[in-house]
């Protein structure tokens, strides 16, 4: 009876562990794709930091990461680093502030823009890639563009010169409520980017959001999977041990 | 064995030998413990895991609510090794209330809370509550938006009671919202207040069950010899080295799944750690979808089943103390599920089912039939301690069809004055059979059949364990 019980609980816990994460995912409007993270490839962080301290660190902050462990971990050799990716008068053991202050940026597009060192591990990889990707003009929008992913999002399209502007494609049938439902995205001005570069730029910008969210995750699996080697190795130890000791009970 | 002249020395002052021999060389223990045996042995180990890794956050954190969250990051990115110290402290979080529950469950499943073990019992229950508040305290320090809204919503629960409520919630918070003050007492009680008290606890739980000694999977007590309480009964091994090597092995077994979550997957999927919780505190923006972490969601559907919020307080209260009144509910003189009938196993598995299916429910946002469902499971919930107690010797049909209709009326009671509306009334007519169904298994099909009679136990433990 214990025996069905136990298989039972077990059967049990990892219906849990595997229950659908549907719910964390941001699912309004538009359709999230999934993208692999490869964070070994240190070049691709090298063009995701650059195009993060280009196009994004002029509004957002990642007020918890330094330069000099971005340095450190990307292999980046630290004078290169002060040239290249620390703009103005921030030096490299400091955190990677914005030039835009948070009363600026409510004041200029009523959020301030929110920070970006956790986003990754807040709203997802899956999720940030989908956004990025699916920005359209939409001249009722104060700024001229709205977000598939996002609706109404406060974000103008920063990186549209380089995707070039994307305009909605509306499905023939409407809505309940005689709303017309958008069925996908065309590119209807091309930008300095051709649509394969731009979804490599936007995997790399992604990549390192993801490293930046949590640093540790570059060596976490590794460090991991040794120490779990070595409890493999005392788990079989143990086990003998355990048994050359119970061998006169039973 | 000679003493040493140095151990002689220490214990005419310290009784050192005298302890050693008494809890752990020389406290014999059944030679039959099964693979439930375990989860004591991995609290203890949990517990360990955490003050060592909540000492050494405390050393790093700052309990103020302009630092709090940035001082997380900084363990996790700046303080060498910090992210596994955090890891480890989140995921042992989660992993002391896994071994908690299941340890818990083996009590229930070999009846080891019966006659003479109490108290054990009723001390591992405060245990379990202090636990609980434990957790609770630790979870508001991160400061993230789950730590935040999970806090308001916890201590607005207080707010629902009568005429005091208010001014209780405002009490316990030291501020009109969750706060700086909040997060400051919060610490105090995290990192001294509890552990004092979950120590005194588990200290006081071992000292009762060395008291009274294990039970086992059979529910057969050792034979003591009533003479000498220093011989070794029969069926028993001295509880060094043979379980001391047993829990080593066992140790090692769950230092593998452990370290499988903290290095390959410290949020378990949002379920360790909320992908909220990475969002700064924020009292202007709450979340769409406030949950618990998932050891309190049983008990937050309950809360969120009744619509009156002091009923739903009550209820959800009473799903927690009516535990520690096991002992007393079930009378019955076979300890162990394996002399038990099938229909008490029955409603073990139904009670659990019904644990989990509330966990499952708290996690997700409420809907219509959500909330009904989690109602009646409730019910499941509360009727299997009924029936614990009307289970504990044979019954006559005019008393189990006495309890039947007593049962369905209180249920159906319960739904009417506090569940009912015009706009459920069928949803609820419906599920109303879930009771009906559970107390007619458990009630009246022992009346026709034999799946009521529990079994012969034997007079002795048939183990062989080893003798001095």
């Amino acid at each position: 009876m214990s025996r069905i019980f136990s298989s039972l609980l077990i059967f049990a816990l990892a219906l849990y562990a595997t229950a659908p994460d549907a719910l964390f995912a941001a699912s309004e409007g538009g359709h999230t794709e999934s993208i692999e993270i490869d964070l070994q490839n240190k070049s691709v962080l090298q063009r995701g930091a650059k195009y993060f301290v280009n196009y994004c660190q002029g509004c957002h902050a990642a007020t918890y990461m330094r330069y000099s462990r971005l340095a450190e971990d990307l292999e980046i050799v630290p004078k290169l680093m002060g040239q290249n990716l620390i703009f103005g008068e921030q030096e490299i053991g400091d955190t990677m502030n914005s030039a835009m202050s948070e009363q600026d940026g409510a004041a200029w597009f009523g959020n301030a823009p929110p920070d970006l060192t956790l986003i990754a591990r807040s709203h997802g990889v899956d999720a940030l890639y989908s956004y990025l990707k699916n920005f359209y003009l939409d001249p009722s929008r104060p700024l001229g563009v709205n977000n598939l992913m996002v609706p109404d999002v406060a974000m103008p399209h920063v990186l549209g010169a380089l995707q070039g502007w994307q305009k909605p494609v509306y499905e023939k049938s409407k809505d309940a409520n005689g709303e017309r439902v958008i069925s996908h995205l065309e590119l209807v001005k091309p930008g300095i980017l051709t649509p394969a570069e731009y979804d490599q730029m936007v995997r790399e910008l992604v990549t390192f959001l993801a490293y930046v969210g949590e640093p540790a995750l570059m060596s976490r699996a590794r460090i991991g999977t040794w120490v779990i080697l070595f409890l493999c190795v005392l788990l079989v130890l143990s086990y003998l041990l355990k048994k050359e000791y119970w061998k006169d009970v039973h | 064995m000679a003493k040493s002249s140095f151990m002689q020395w220490i214990d005419a002052r310290l009784p050192v030998t005298e302890n050693w021999e008494k809890h752990v060389a020389k406290y014999y223990a059944p030679a039959n413990f099964n693979f439930w045996y375990y989860f004591g042995s991995f609290a203890l180990l949990v517990l360990v895991i955490q003050l060592v890794s909540g000492i050494f956050l405390t050393m790093h954190y700052k309990p103020d609510a302009a630092q709090a969250f940035g001082s997380v990051e900084h363990i996790m990115r700046d303080v060498n090794w910090g992210w596994l110290i955090r890891y480890m402290h989140s995921t042992g979080a989660s992993a002391f209330f896994v071994v908690v529950y299941l340890h818990m469950f083996r009590g229930l499943m070999y009846g080891s809370f019966k006659q003479p073990r109490e108290l054990i019992w009723v001390i591992g229950m405060f245990i379990y509550l202090t636990l609980m508040a434990e957790a609770f305290f630790g979870y508001l320090l991160p400061w993230g938006q789950m730590s935040f809204w999970g806090a308001q919503v916890i201590v607005n629960l207080f707010s629902t009671v009568p005429i005091v409520g208010e001014d209780l919630a405002l009490w316990i918070r030291g501020d009109f919202n969750v706060s700086d003050a909040t997060l400051n007492r919060f610490f105090a009680l995290h990192v001294a207040l509890m552990p004092m008290v979950l120590i005194g606890l588990i200290v006081a739980h071992i000292a009762a069950l060395h008291q009274v000694g294990s039970n086992n999977p059979e529910g057969v007590e050792l034979k003591k010899n009533k003479t000498n309480k220093n011989v070794q009964p029969a069926g028993s091994v001295p509880f060094h080295p043979y379980y001391t090597v047993k829990d080593t092995f066992g140790a090692t077994a769950f230092l593998i799944l452990f370290c499988a979550v903290m290095f390959f997957a410290p949020e378990m999927g949002g379920y360790f750690l909320e992908h909220d919780n990475f969002i700064p505190a924020d009292l202007l923006a709450t979340p769409e979808h406030i949950a618990p972490l998932w050891y309190f969601t049983p008990y937050y559907s309950i809360l969120r089943a009744v619509p009156n919020p002091f009923i739903g307080v009550v209820a959800m209260g009473a799903a927690v103390v009516i535990l520690c009144f096991v002992p007393w509910l079930d009378r019955n003189p076979v300890k162990s599920i394996r002399y038990r009938s099938p229909l008490h196993k029955l409603n073990l598995a139904l009670f659990v089912a019904a644990f989990l299916a509330l966990g499952y429910l708290g996690m997700q946002p409420v809907s219509t039939l959500s909330t009904e469902i989690s109602a009646r499971l409730a019910n499941v919930y509360f009727l299997f301690f009924a029936m614990l107690w009307i289970h504990s010797r044979p019954r006559g049909a005019v008393f189990s069809i006495g309890w039947f209709i007593a049962l369905l009326v209180a249920v159906t009671l319960f739904d009417y004055v506090y569940r009912y509306s015009p706009d459920n009334l069928s949803l609820m007519a419906t599920s109303w059979l879930i009771p009906v169904v559970y107390l007619t298994l458990m009630l009246l099909l022992p009346l026709v059949t034999s799946l009521g009679r529990d079994k012969p136990v034997p007079a002795q433990l048939n183990v062989r364990g080893v003798s001095a």
